[in-house]
Parts: C-alpha cells; structure tokens; sequence
C-alpha cells in the first residue's frame, strides 16, 4: 500500500493510530508518578491543601512528546518504504526474463546496473519468482531458474567490448526460453536497427520494462593527426546541456610505469554531440602514448588506442651524391621525401651524425661503400632494430659491393654492371611488376599497368636468394630483396629512387609498399579494405568493455578486410593488431560512428536509474522514537523535580550520558610528530586501510595476532599494529605493510603512489592478500585479484615468479614449505630471483644474494589466521579440528618467517657464505 | 550462636562509633578552648584558699601538717568554697533527627550529638557536672562521664519524634536541649514549663537541615518521616513552598517566645553551618547563665 509516495510493509498496522486519541485522554488523566521523599519536615505540611484540587496534570507538550513517540513507533514498526518499487514487471509473479544489451555503453555504470539488478534479483527472490538471464552481447542457452542462484552469479557478470549486431540479437531470440514471460530489459542506452524486432518478440511474450541508467554515453573517436597536433573527438549520445569532458593520455614513464602523460579538455557545447581538442605533443612524448581516455568514463568506448597512424617514423635520408646544382627532380632523395614526409619525421646529415640520434629507418640511395666504422655503426643499429632501406643506383652497379661475398649491410650478392631493358640502346619491354607472392609484405596490393622498370641491379643467384625476394619482375628477376640482421633488416630496392631507372617511384604503388614495409607507417588516413586485402593480423593487446588492457597473443588472428570493415564481436576484439611491423588499432568507435541514444515506443515502460532509490523507513522512525523517549525522560525528570534535589547528580548523569551516546567518538587527531614516535619507538607493523571496517578490523586483529606471536616466539617484540591511510600517513616507519584487497577500495591517489614507490625502493614490503584463494586460483580473474591488478599498476613492482623452495623465505626462522593463511593456496608471489643465480654445490640453495622482495602476492587471507582477540584467542576458525590448527600454526609459522626476512633480509641466504667464513678463519 | 556474634559485632560497631563521637567533639571542645583564654572559673575541689588557726571541731585530719610545723600553733588548710554547677543535656535521639538531604551533610542526630558532647567536654573541663536528663546519667564529673554521656548520646530511639524528658531536673541547674522542635510544640512548652518551675534555665538549640530550612521541591510528591509514621500527599510541592515557610517561622517564633518566657536562651542551628559557631554560642549561653 503507498500512502503520499511511502509505501507500507503492514498497512493496517497504521489503524493502531486511531488509539492515540485515546491514549491522549488517558495519560492526560493520570497525573505524573509522585516521588516518595523521606522529610523530617513533613509534620508542618500536615493539614496543607494543594491550591489545585484537581490532580497535576501532564502538560500538553509533554503529552505531544509522547504522542509523537507513540506515533513514530507504530509508523515505524508498519514497515514504511520510501520510493516503493512498484507497478512495473518487478512486481508481478510469472517468470522474469533479464535482458541486457551488456556492451561498453553500459560499462561505464556497470556497476550501478548491477547493483539495480541484484535489487531486482533480490525482489524477485522474495516474489519466489524464476529468472533467466540473456546477454545480447553473448547470448547463451538460458532456462529459468531462482532468482538467487542467478544472484551468486552477478559477480561474474561482465560487459563485452562490443555491441550486439544482428547475428547475435537473432541468436538471441532464438534462445528466448518457452513459454510467456515478463522481460526486464537493461538497455545501454544506444539506438540500433536490432531492437525493434527484439522487443516485438519480447512484448509477444509478455510485458517488456526497460532499464536505462541515464547517465550521458560518451566515447572517444580514434586520435587522428593533423597539423603536427593529435587531435581527438569525444562523442556523446545525450546532447542536452554544456559539458566539460577531460581526456587522458596514458603512457608509461621512462622508467616503464603507467603514468598520464597528457591531459586535454574538450568542451560540449550545448546540443553538440562532438567535442574536439587538440593535444601538441614531442614525439619522444607521443611515442609512449599507449592509449586515450575519457577521465571517469570507465568503457571501452571512451578508450581510444592509437596505432601506426599516431606514430611518426624517423627517417634518415642519405644519397650517394647530393647534386645540389642539378634539377630537383633527378634528387635520388626527391620521390623518397615527398612519399614520406606525410607521415615521417625526415633526418638530414652524415650517417655517424644521425645514427646516435636512433631513427627507426636510414634510407641509403645509391650509396655503394661506407666506413669501417660507420658500417659497425649501422649493424650495432641495425641488430637492435633498424630498417636499412637501400636504393640502387648507378654508383652501386658501378661498385663491387657485395660482388663476390655477401655484403652485410646488403641482402644478396650482386652482377656486376646490372642491366638495362627497353631503353633506346637495348632491346626488350620495359619490364613490369610480377603479382606479390603471399609470403610477401606487398601482398595484396594493385599493381599498377603503368609501373615500368627500365634498368636495375641484378641479384646473383644463390641458394638463399628465393627467400629474400619479396617483389619481382614479371620475368623473374629481383626487384625488392630483404635480409633480416638481428632485430633488424635490410632492404634493398633493385632500382633507383628517382624516376631514372623505373617510373615505381612515380606511382601511388611505391608509397603503398612503403607503408607496407612500416617506414610510411600510416598517413593520416585510414587504411581500406583493399588495402590491408590478405594481409593477418594477430591481436596484441585487446580492450575489455571497461577499457583496460589485457593480453591478446591468445586470440586468433584476424584477417585484414575484416579487421577494417567487420563489426566488433567475439571474433574481433577491439584494441590493438599487429602484422609484421605495422601496428593497427581498431577501436570500438570509427572516425565515422555517432552515439544515438535509443528512443522506445510509448508504450514501454522506461525506469531510470536516477530513480529513486527504495529507503526502507522503518529503522529512523524507531530511532526518532527512542530518542522522543529519551527526550520525555528528561522533560518527566525535570517535571516532577527529579533534576533539582537530593539525587539530582544522578539523574543529570543519566540524561548526560544519554545526550552524549550518539555523540561520534572524536577521532584522535595526533600529531604527525606522534605518529612518528608512536610508529618509530619499536617495530610496528602497519596495514593500509581499506575503507571496509570489518576488514581493517580483521587486518588489525591479524597483525596483533602475529605480534602476539612473535612477542612470544622470537626476539622481535612489536608494539601494537597501525592502521595506515596511504593519503596522509607516513609510510617510512614501517618495516612492512598488510594490504588486503577488497573490490571496493578506492584507489590511491597519484601522490600517495609516489610515496608507495619511493617506500618499495627504499626496502620497504607489501604484503598483498587478494583473500581469496579458496575460489580464484591466482591469475584467474576473481573481483579481488582484478582489484589488486588495477591498484598495483601504477607500482614500480620488479619482476615476480611464484615463490621458489630454496627462497629465504622457507628459514628464516622456521623451516618451511608451505605458506599457509586461512586458505592453503601455494599461488605466493614474490620477486624473481635473478637470472644468474647458481646453486652451489654441495649447498641445498641457489646462492641468491637478493634484496628483500619488495612484495608479496597472495590470496591466502593471512590476517584471519592470524587473527587473535584480547584474550589471545583465534577468530576465525580455519579448517577442521587438528589439521585446521595445524595449518593456523604453520601460518603463524610464515608470519614469523615473513618479519623475520623483513628485518634480517638476507640474513640467512648468506649463511651459505658460512664454510668459506670459517675456512678463511683458520678453523 | 548467631546471637553472640551479632551482638558482638553490633558492639564492635557501637564501640567503634563512641571514639569517634568523642573524638570529634574533644577536636571541637578544643577550637573552643583555644580561644577562650583566661578562663576565670576556678576548677572545683583542689584549690587552696586560706590557711587559718585550728579551731575547736575541726578534725584532725584536716590540720596542715607543714605549715603547723613552722609555727606553734596548728593551722587547718581552707579549700576554696565551691559550688559546682550541673548541666543536664537533652538530646532529640527520635528517628526525625537521622536526616541529612545531602551525602555531604551530616545529620541532625549527628550534629545534634557532637554539639552535646562537646559542650559537655568543655563544662566539665570547666568544672561542672554533665549529666543527661531523665535518671539514666546524673550530672558527675570527670572523664568517665565523658564516656557514658557519649554512650548514651549514641542510642537511637526508633519514634519518628521525640518529647523533651524534662524529669529528673536537679532545681536550679542548666539544661540544654538539642532537636529539631519539628513535634508538637506544647510538649516542648510543658519541659521548658516545668523547668522554669524548678528554676532551671538553659538554652535550646534548634537543629535543622538545610532543605528543611528551604523546602527545594516541587511536583507530584509524597512526603513522609523518618519512620515512616506522617505521611503527606501533595500534587504541587512547589505551591506549599510559601505555606510550609510561614509555619516553619511561626514554628521558630514560638520557640522563641517560650524561651524568653522562661529565661531560656533559643538558637536555631542548620547542618550546613559551621557546629563551632553554635558550640561557641552554647558556650557563651552557658557562660552568661552563671554569671
């Protein structure tokens, strides 16, 4: 029942209000209870009257106090609701069907929608109403089952980086269970030609409500590069009013951490559905640029990752003979530049001069020998990676480079003298271009009627020359060799890179090839379908629906048309491919796509999630209750002369203690100088506070736990543990901090992750505990260790290998195998030990003369086990009878190991040193 | 068994009250003493007065050896002529008198007791004979009656008021009589009545707590005694505040008057005051009473 938009859990409870007329007469009729007082005095008042013969009675605002308590008390127990749900599909009892769109749309308020859903799972729960759940995104068998086995599964629920395209809305229909049902349908919010017919099939079922969260739909279009500027578009679905949107350019630092390394706002005018800004980067800088992203906007949508078409090679340009008096046209240099200054940074000046400046191409044309030293200048450049890209050209056939011995800095041998076809002195065609193999970088590509060659070097035959060739001439003959030097190659074009020996320079092909070779690497549009035709790319990073970045050398790659013109699915995950050198992003918006938000038919019942929330009322109104009872006994006290008199301090106690009750303990504001010396005059251990009480009250009973225990089992005698706020505590007086991980922890801001990182440099140590080791095994994704991903990103964490049976860790006090929390997981991380370490002979262990690993990694919930109350008592149980006790001591075990390698680090690693001690001392 | 073991601890709890009520009125006798110097009552019985020539009748006993030695003739040692006076006290010892509104005052009774004591200490000191009226302790002198009269004075009766026992009055001695005079006053009037017919006067010292002075009440409440006897229901304390004051004076008034009636002296003492300042009166009253 809704009375004035509160809805009631028991209604006519609320009858019991019309009592309260009745209950007015009747305390109003009874006077106050008299105080009985012991009064020598009393034989003087014998005989008294009372002026008032009728009986004292309660004053009215005394009655209302309690009328009101009386009031709150039976409001409060009939159960009110504030904003009840009601009056949709939520509230009938047939089956319910959840839809959702489950693309990046609704990524960035997923968990709200989960929240909405859990609420409604919870509902339907209590309506003991059969649920099923159908994601278009990936549409799966479904049948109806309780709503609270579909709840434990929430968790694992998650958004797909796509949206759903026709082939997966049909799958879905197809998949709808048997039978009428009502369906609930958690829209993304996004216009799509899919819905219409879906939503035709669900009303024929049943009745359809649509969920859409509200909140404005933003997306990021791929950066482009105009002018020497990045520019980027945000896009956005709802159009209404002006909106700032910042955007972020994420990247790793020098020394390789994830850091913003840009930030660029970019304003919505009102009813503008595309906001631009321009971001002017150095190239250094724009190099490390992994991706863009819309600040607070966690989805796919909003993260735009940049490819090739971002990235400016440089080039170093070198010809054999700069004739700067001749014409510009015959400039062996003049076709190369103007092919790649689109898209190139171009390098000018002598080879020794440009090689330390690292350019990722040095272009020779027609350079026949070089230096001693600027050879080994160019293979030490070329074994880290650089493409060598050669011309021929009259010097070259004239020389006897690479004639009778491979030249390394050439990828065949070479005739002496070349050729010459179809020129006025020879006979033949011109020769034109063989189609590209498929092993070659060019295949796929047009070639051109009118690409002629007329002269060329010729490679001289040999066993490993077939495999080199990676263009040739319709005869045969090499026109493009390559050779592959370290991480490097060379590649050498058997023609000229003017137009004198070949009309290739002129055509639209020489800059395609280029592109393909990676040394054009992406004008400023983006490649079609034909151009990429036969091309693979395999994925390398992939986006997930909420934007970060994961490893995508698992997927199956991904042909080049459809890389460019399919839609995102399972098959074709947003994020970044990689043929060969090339890099190519595809993001989950084009430089064409809009965001139109859906519009339903009116006859749809569209809630929000700005809606607001059901507030359950009943827990206020008893609280104003109690404390209108709390106030009457003040007002009856001082009525009836209680709160002056004999006993007087007693009652004003009494009403003192009362008042001061929901009084908030004011928190201790020490000071930092405090801190200090609290935290500094014996060993203390810290755990960082994560925001959930319970938690830090069970790191807290943890750490006291094993202080307790190493107090009694070791020299180390600790006081008691610190609660530790990343934002405003010092971190530096800990030896070691306890962080357990929890899903709903913020994040730390960017200062307090320096202060992190400075504290892991200067030796300090993390425990991380995912706690949860009983249901993820470490690397699969649980809530917790994604957490603890996200949080651990921005730190300068060294390499990591699970934690090996000679590590320090297993004696430094108790010799030990295991490491054991309230879970028994061996999945314990710790930093990798070098790669250099030997065993010894004769020693049982690597001689490993490590640091202190700056963190461990676990999800064994240590702090449960280790947790003790006052009393020295445990407050977790852990496993079952003797062996859980076992294990509890064994964790304790680990506990004393772990501070004991905090504080002695390798202490115990350089008792292998122990023989050679003694031998030295003579004994 | 039982019962010896309670009776000796009651006694034990009894003894141990006594030196504690003769402790506090010997330290209050003696703010007193301190500044009284140059007491000018002569102490009874020991005194020499005059020596003169032996005269028929007189006993042998009597002659002073020592100084008829250093003549021919036998002298008697006088002793100076005493006349000790006798006080006899009355102390409310009713369950009205155990009443204190604070845990920081004392009670009546208590005040009530230390007061009586310590005046007794200080007239025997002086010389007199302290005693209690009725016939259970005459007025004696010396430290024993100190004891006894604390003994005594320690004894509480279980009537909600008590009537002055104006028996047993040796004619012509000095009485006082310590209560809160919150009974029916023409008992008090009958005592003071017969004394004055006996020729004893003295003074009466009003005993009252401070919340029977002021009445600080209010609401719905029930008054009752001590004991439990008198009860009185009112609705509105607060509205008697004004009537119980005017029958509180009318009550002092009266007192007053019988006093001065009978030459005896009246002095209204509250608990919350200093008991030196109303020993120091006593004194005085006792004082002028002789001269």
């Amino acid at each position: 029942m809704t009375l004035f938009g509160i809805g009631f859990a028991t209604p006519w409870l609320l009858l019991t209000l019309l009592a309260l007329p009745i209950l007015w007469l009747i305390l109003r009729a009874v006077p106050p209870a008299p105080i009985r007082r012991m009064f020598p005095g009393v034989v003087l008042l014998l005989g008294l009257k009372d002026d008032d013969q009728v009986s004292d009675r309660t004053p009215w605002w005394l009655l209302l106090l309690r009328m009101l308590a009386v009031a709150a008390l039976i409001v409060g127990l009939s159960g009110p609701i504030l904003n009840p749900e009601d009056e949709d599909v939520t509230a009938r009892n047939g089956p319910l069907l959840v839809v959702m769109d489950g693309s990046w749309a609704s990524a960035a308020s997923w968990r709200a929608r989960t929240q909405a859903l859990d609420g409604l799972l919870a509902q339907a729960a209590r309506d003991d109403r059969r649920v099923a759940l159908l994601k278009l995104t990936a549409p799966e068998p479904t049948s109806f089952q309780t709503a609270d086995d579909l709840r434990t599964r929430l968790v694992g629920l998650t958004p797909e980086p796509w949206e759903p395209d026709a082939d997966q809305v049909d799958r879905a229909a197809s998949l709808l269970p048997e039978g009428a049902f009502d369906t609930y349908w958690m829209s993304d919010g996004l216009d799509r030609d899919t819905r219409s017919a879906l939503l035709d099939t669900l009303q024929d079922r049943g009745t359809v409500t649509v969920f859409e969260a509200g909140q404005t739909i933003l997306g990021l279009a791929p950066a482009r590069f105009e002018e020497g500027n990045i520019v980027l578009t945000a896009r956005r679905a709802q159009t209404a009013s002006a909106r700032d949107v910042t955007i972020l350019a994420q990247g790793r630092d020098p020394s390789g951490n994830p850091t913003v390394l840009a930030r660029a706002t970019a304003a919505f005018e009102p009813e503008a559905a595309t906001a631009e800004t321009a971001l002017s980067l150095p190239s250094e800088l724009r190099a490390r640029i992994t991706r863009f992203e819309i600040e607070g906007n966690r989805s796919a949508g909003a993260t735009t990752l940049p490819d090739d078409s971002l990235r400016r090679r440089e080039v170093a340009l070198m010809a054999g003979l700069e004739d700067r008096e001749g014409l510009e046209l015959l400039s062996p240099l003049h076709y190369l530049e103007k092919a790649l200054e689109p898209s190139a940074d171009l390098l000018d000046g002598s080879l020794m001069d440009m090689i330390p400046a690292n350019p990722d191409v040095i272009a020779l044309a027609d350079v026949a020998t070089l230096g001693a030293a600027e050879e080994e200048a160019l293979l030490d450049w070329l074994e880290e990676g650089g493409i060598l890209l050669r011309f021929a050209g009259p010097r070259l056939a004239a020389s006897d480079v690479s004639r009778d011995r491979e030249d390394p800095l050439m990828p065949v041998r070479l005739r002496a003298g070349g050729r010459s076809v179809g020129g006025a002195m020879s006979w033949g065609e011109p020769k034109s271009l063989a189609e590209f193999g498929e092993d070659s970088p060019f295949f796929g590509l047009d070639i051109p009627e009118d690409v002629t060659v007329t002269a060329q070097v010729m490679a001289q035959p040999d066993p490993a020359l077939a495999d080199r060739v990676i263009a040739q001439l319709t005869d045969g003959t090499p026109l493009v060799t390559r050779k592959s030097v370290g991480q490097g190659q060379i590649i050498l074009f058997h023609v000229t890179a003017n137009a004198e020996w070949s009309s290739l320079p002129l055509s639209g092909l020489f800059v395609s090839m280029m592109e393909r070779l990676a040394i054009a690497a992406g004008n400023a549009a983006q490649p079609s379908a034909e151009d990429l035709a036969g091309t693979i790319w395999r994925p390398n990073v992939v986006l997930d629906a909420f934007g970060s970045l994961s490893d995508g050398s698992t997927l199956a790659g991904v042909a080049g048309e459809d890389l460019v013109d399919a839609s995102l699915g399972p098959d074709l995950r947003p994020g970044l491919y990689q043929s060969q050198d090339r890099a190519l992003a595809r993001n989950v918006l084009s430089a064409e796509s809009t965001l139109t938000p859906v519009s339903w038919p009116d006859d749809i019942n569209v809630e929000g999630l700005d809606r607001s929330e059901e507030t359950p009322l009943a827990g206020w109104l008893l609280a104003l209750a109690i404390a209108l009872l709390l106030a009457d006994i003040l007002a009856s006290l001082l009525l009836s002369g209680r709160l002056s008199g004999p006993r007087a301090t007693t009652a004003a106690g009494i009403v003192l203690a009362a008042l001061l009750m929901p009084v908030q303990p004011a928190q201790a504001q020490s000071t930092e100088d405090a801190f200090a010396l609290a935290a500094t005059a014996e060993v203390t251990f810290a755990h960082v506070v994560t925001g959930d009480e319970t938690l830090d009250e069970v790191a807290h009973a943890g750490l006291v736990g094993l202080s307790e225990t190493l107090f009694f089992r070791t020299s180390v005698e600790p006081a008691d543990p610190v609660a530790v706020n990343l934002e405003t505590d010092e971190l530096a007086f800990f030896p070691f901090l306890y962080w357990p991980i929890t899903p709903d922890q913020p994040t730390p801001s960017d200062e307090a992750y320096s202060k992190l990182n400075t504290y892991l440099r200067s030796g300090g140590m993390i425990l991380f505990d995912t706690r949860d080791a009983d249901i993820a095994n470490f690397g699969t994704g649980s809530p917790n260790g994604r957490k603890l991903q996200q949080l651990a990103a921005p730190l300068d964490i060294p390499p990591l290998e699970p934690i090996p049976e000679d590590h320090v860790l297993t004696r430094t006090f108790y010799l030990l195998q295991d490491f054991p929390g309230r879970y028994n997981s061996h999945d314990v991380w710790v930093e990798a030990a070098p790669p250099d370490a030997e065993q010894v002979d004769g020693m049982p262990f690597r001689n490993l003369n490590d640091n202190v690993t700056p963190v461990i990694i676990g999800g064994n919930d240590w702090a449960a086990a280790w947790a003790m109350d006052a009393r020295g008592d445990p407050l977790y149980p852990i496993g079952r009878g003797y062996s859980g006790e076992r294990q509890r001591e064994i964790a304790y075990r680990f506990g004393v190991n772990l501070v004991m390698h905090v504080l002695t680090g390798n202490y115990k690693s350089d008792q292998v040193h122990v023989p050679a001690l003694l031998d030295r001392l003579g004994q | 068994m039982t019962t010896v073991t309670t009776l000796r601890q009651r006694a034990e709890e009894e003894a141990g009250r006594l030196p504690a009520l003769l402790a506090r009125a010997e330290h209050l006798a003696g703010t007193v003493l301190l500044g009284e110097h140059g007491r000018r009552r002569a102490g009874l019985g020991d005194d020499f007065w005059q020596y003169r020539p032996m005269q028929h009748g007189d006993a042998l006993r009597d002659i002073d050896w020592r100084r008829s030695a250093r003549s021919d003739t036998q002298f008697v040692r006088e002793r100076e002529w005493q006349i000790a006076q006798s006080v006899i006290l009355w102390v409310d010892q009713a369950a009205s008198m155990r009443f204190a509104s604070d845990a920081n005052l004392s009670t009546k009774a208590d005040r009530a007791r230390t007061l009586a004591l310590a005046s007794a200490i200080l007239l025997i000191r002086g010389g007199e004979r302290v005693g209690l009226t009725g016939f259970d302790l005459p007025p004696r002198r010396g430290q024993a009656q100190i004891s006894r009269l604390a003994e005594l004075l320690s004894v509480d009766t279980p009537d909600d008021y008590s009537e002055p026992e104006a028996r047993g009055m040796i004619p012509q001695s000095r009485a006082i009589f310590f209560s809160d005079f919150l009974n029916d006053p023409t008992v008090v009037e009958a005592a003071l009545t017969k004394a004055a017919d006996r020729g004893v006067r003295g003074a009466l010292v009003q005993i009252l707590d401070p919340s029977e002075e002021l009445f600080p009440f209010d609401g719905r409440t029930i008054f009752q005694s001590m004991g439990g006897g008198v009860v009185h229901e009112t609705l509105k304390a607060g509205d008697l505040r004004a009537r119980y004051l005017d029958r509180l004076a009318e009550r002092k008034d009266r007192l007053e008057q019988l006093s001065r009636l009978t030459g005896w002296q009246y002095l209204c003492h509250h608990t919350g005051d200093s008991a030196q300042s109303a020993l120091l009166w006593i004194y005085r009253a006792m004082d002028g009473a002789h001269r």
